[in-house]
């Protein structure tokens, strides 16, 4: 729990960064060298913590912590100016009869709408988050990736969900996949950068883990499990990776980075898991929006809904909370 | 920073259906023992939970009769298939009494209700349907073409699963055609007097089942009884000796499964995270009340840092406290003398200069319990690294080359289990070979299934339990 080891020893977790990054060779070694995950075990303690029972005040602040966790997300091809701006007002106000519903953390969106989201959001306190970088599938040039980047910034955005190159990542070329995350970074300048894995393209446990060390080595704030449009989205066993990077990362620099989970997380229920995972794998420092979001759409709905149920002690219906 | 406290989710008590008396179970029915009856007491409260009467010698005579009876009228002569459908029946009711018997395991012994829930009794189900399974295909067990039950098994059983090692003994038993008299653990007979009232559900004819609940007395009665065939045992290495001796020069057939002191070896490829998990699965599950626990932790020096740091700081997420709630990963230690003889070791490693963590978490008023902890700087020559400490409490040695892994992983007069954590296929099936052990566990600990035959060497006992193997310590063969 200390800071840094202070032995001799060859460490498990990573030599200091700055190593580890000086050239192609260094980083390839250093990603290759971090610890394998047994797929069994991490699904094992993945199922185990499942079991949680999370009931009566813990289940109240869980779901209150959620949902200012959530980046109410839309994504569409089909989004228009108003789709968005019915979104912001519900980010804002989550259940109009509850003020005391807390905020969401941010509205995600695609660049050409990070405008009208802003304006709709102005003061609230709500971010405003958009992907970028050829969101989904990133196959464009470096170019058109930190152009798109611009735009979004440029346009207000305080956070940016980024791509990284998994094909560049698949064959092995780590200091392309590293490079291009910095040069977002740059790019994105104070806004803060999420990066997305796409973790059901990496396939391997073990690419989860050398994909989240990469993007943690080259400054992303955020480590992001996928873009919501690719099957298997967010699981809890690489949620589980994903945070016991973000754990050793602190352990190591003494840095806090976030995650966020993205895409079939859709009842309070699973919600709830994530947040018993964040609180035993990171640890407690992480249950705060800063360091921790959701990416969902429908979750907040079922979220509502679950928080009504536990203030009034009854069920209510799906026409008690909007459908925006 | 708001803290995630979870708020407590305790199991309802009201489920265990716990009665004020429980009986002894002789002939299908529930009878006054003769005994002097015994109060069970729940490890967490230290209250008293029910009045269990005990069987007395003349009992052990009269049950042992029964299932003589019973094996000769009726058991042994009954078809496999027939007899395979008894068993799936009572596999059926423990799945459908789960409930009840998990609350009533983890009342009576102090085990978390998760592990009872989720771990106990299903596996006891699991055990009586492969068992079930295997009824009517003995012939195709590889023991020749008609292989025969021996007879009346006399059972002794430990506190520690108390219906998981009931289901261990008493399902392949009963598959091959034996009847049974078993002796539950003095403080934990509950489970297995619900279990006889599931065999009375079951219609199985009188005299199969008999269970008497006593204290040593009664499970030396059980030894010495002329007409009983054969004798399977799970407890500690000195009553398995004792019972050695005494059915010396007899022609009962004898299974022992004793203590151990299982070193689970973790070298510096392994997949860090989960041999994490591992470690703690291994010497935490069950409060570390776990013959084949890995109470021995060998890391290889280049990582043992690294792996403390870890260890500590998971370790220290690990709650204990009321075995019925939920969320408890560490219940009660199951007696006071349980606890006193754990305290005891732990002052031994203190005093031969092993350097002692405990967990922080918060420990109850009421109730045994014993915070997690961690002994780092352990050497072989220590009591602590040697002798069974049965408590959640683990020995960290380090080692510098797989032989010397090797060399003081066996270095133990037990031989129980052991774990191997690496990435490198073929160090795993290299040391598999070399470690004397009855169950080697490569990148996991604690699995259990009743397919696989668990069992020791030397001081752990011999024959094995489960799988095809087990079938052969309850036939003629």
């Amino acid at each position: 729990m200390t800071a840094t080891t202070s032995t001799s020893a060859a460490p498990a977790t990573p030599a200091p960064p700055a190593d580890a990054t000086r050239d192609e060779a260094s980083l390839r070694r250093f990603l290759l060298g971090l610890p394998g995950v047994d797929q069994v075990g991490v699904e094992q303690r993945a199922a185990g913590l499942g079991t949680r029972s999370i009931k009566k005040d813990a289940k109240r602040w869980a779901i209150d912590t959620a949902i200012s966790m959530v980046d109410l997300t839309t994504l569409e091809g089909a989004d228009t100016r108003g789709k968005v701006r019915a979104l912001a007002a519900k980010a804002v106000r989550p259940d109009p009869e509850r003020q005391d519903t807390p905020r969401v953390a941010a509205v995600c969106v695609y660049p050409d709408m990070v405008e009208t989201a802003v304006e709709a959001l102005k003061g609230s306190g709500v971010h405003v988050a958009s992907v970028a970088t050829g969101f989904p599938a990133g196959r464009t040039s470096r170019e058109i990736k930190l152009a798109d980047t611009k735009i979004a910034v440029d346009a207000g955005a305080h956070e940016v969900d980024m791509v990284i190159d998994r094909g560049a990542f698949l064959e092995g070329r780590y200091m392309d996949v590293f490079e291009e995350i910095q040069a977002i970074k740059a790019a994105c300048g104070d806004a803060h950068l999420k990066v997305i894995l796409e973790t059901g393209e990496l396939a391997t446990y073990d690419n989860v883990r050398r994909a989240s060390w990469l993007a943690l080595l080259a400054g992303g704030d955020f480590i992001k499990t996928s873009t919501g449009k690719v099957s298997p989205a967010a699981t809890l066993p690489v949620t589980h990776i994903m945070l016991q990077a973000v754990h050793d990362w602190h352990v190591t620099t003494g840095e806090l980075r976030g995650v966020k989970p993205a895409g079939g997380i859709r009842t309070t229920k699973d919600a709830i898991k994530y947040l018993v995972a964040v609180h035993e794998v990171a640890g407690e420092q992480w249950l705060t929006p800063d360091l921790f979001r959701f990416g969902a759409s429908s979750l907040l709905n079922d979220l509502l809904l679950q928080r009504r149920t536990q203030v009034d002690g009854h069920y209510s219906g799906p026409d008690y909370v909007t459908v925006d | 920073m708001p803290v995630f406290e979870y708020a407590p989710a305790p199991e309802s008590r009201a489920i265990a259906n716990l009665k004020d008396h429980y009986k002894p179970f002789v002939n299908g029915e529930f009878v006054d023992g003769s005994g002097e009856p015994l109060k069970t007491i729940n490890p967490a409260t230290e209250e008293v939970l029910a009045e269990v009467g005990t069987a007395s010698k003349s009992d052990v005579d009269t049950a042992v009769k029964a299932a003589r009876k019973a094996y000769n009228g009726v058991w042994s002569k009954m078809p496999g298939t027939e007899r395979a459908k008894y068993l799936f029946r009572i596999a059926r009711l423990i799945q459908e009494r789960s409930r009840e018997l998990a609350v009533l395991e983890s009342l009576d012994n102090g085990k978390p209700i998760k592990e009872s829930r989720d771990s106990d009794v299903p596996t006891a189900a699991a055990h009586f349907f492969y068992h079930a399974g295997w009824a009517d295909k003995l012939e195709y067990a590889g023991y020749g073409p008609n292989p025969q039950p021996l007879g009346v098994a006399g059972q002794i059983i430990p506190w520690n699963f108390p219906l998981l090692m009931l289901a261990w003994k008493i399902a392949p038993a009963l598959a091959t055609g034996n009847t049974v008299v078993l002796k539950p653990a003095e403080t934990t007979p509950l489970t297995a007097l619900v279990f006889a009232e599931i065999c009375q559900q079951a219609e199985l004819p009188p005299g199969v089942v008999n269970i008497l609940p006593g204290a040593g007395d009664i499970g030396a009665s059980i030894v010495e009884h002329a007409d009983i065939n054969k004798i399977a045992f799970t407890g500690s290495t000195e009553v398995g000796k004792a019972i050695q001796r005494e059915v010396a020069g007899t022609a009962k057939k004898l299974t022992l499964e004793l203590g151990g002191k299982a070193a689970n070896i973790v070298f510096e490829d392994a997949p860090l995270d989960q041999a994490i998990e591992g470690i703690v699965n291994g010497i935490f599950f069950n409060q570390g009340h776990v013959c084949c626990a890995g109470s021995r932790l060998l890391v290889q020096e280049s990582i043992a840092e690294e792996v403390l740091e870890k260890l500590r700081y998971r370790v220290s997420t690990l709650r204990l406290g009321d075995p019925l709630d939920k969320n408890t990963d560490i219940g009660a230690i199951n007696s006071a003398e349980q606890l006193a003889k754990i305290r005891g070791l732990v002052e031994a490693g203190d005093a031969e200069g092993a350097q002692r963590w405990t967990s922080p978490c918060p420990v109850p008023d009421r109730g045994f319990f014993f915070a997690p902890t961690v002994f780092a700087n352990v050497h072989q020559s220590m009591r602590i690294a040697r002798e069974e400490i049965f408590g959640p409490v683990l020995s960290v040695l380090t080692f510098r080359t797989p032989d010397e892994a090797v060399a003081k992983a066996n270095n133990t007069p037990y031989g129980l289990s052991a774990g191997i954590w690496t990435e490198k296929g073929s160090r795993i099936l290299w040391m598999a070979n070399q470690l004397r052990a009855g169950v080697v566990w490569a990148n996991t600990f604690n699995r259990f299934d009743p397919a696989a035959p668990f069992g020791g060497y030397q001081e752990s006992g011999f024959g094995r339990e489960g799988g095809r193997t087990g079938l052969e310590a309850y036939l003629n063969v």
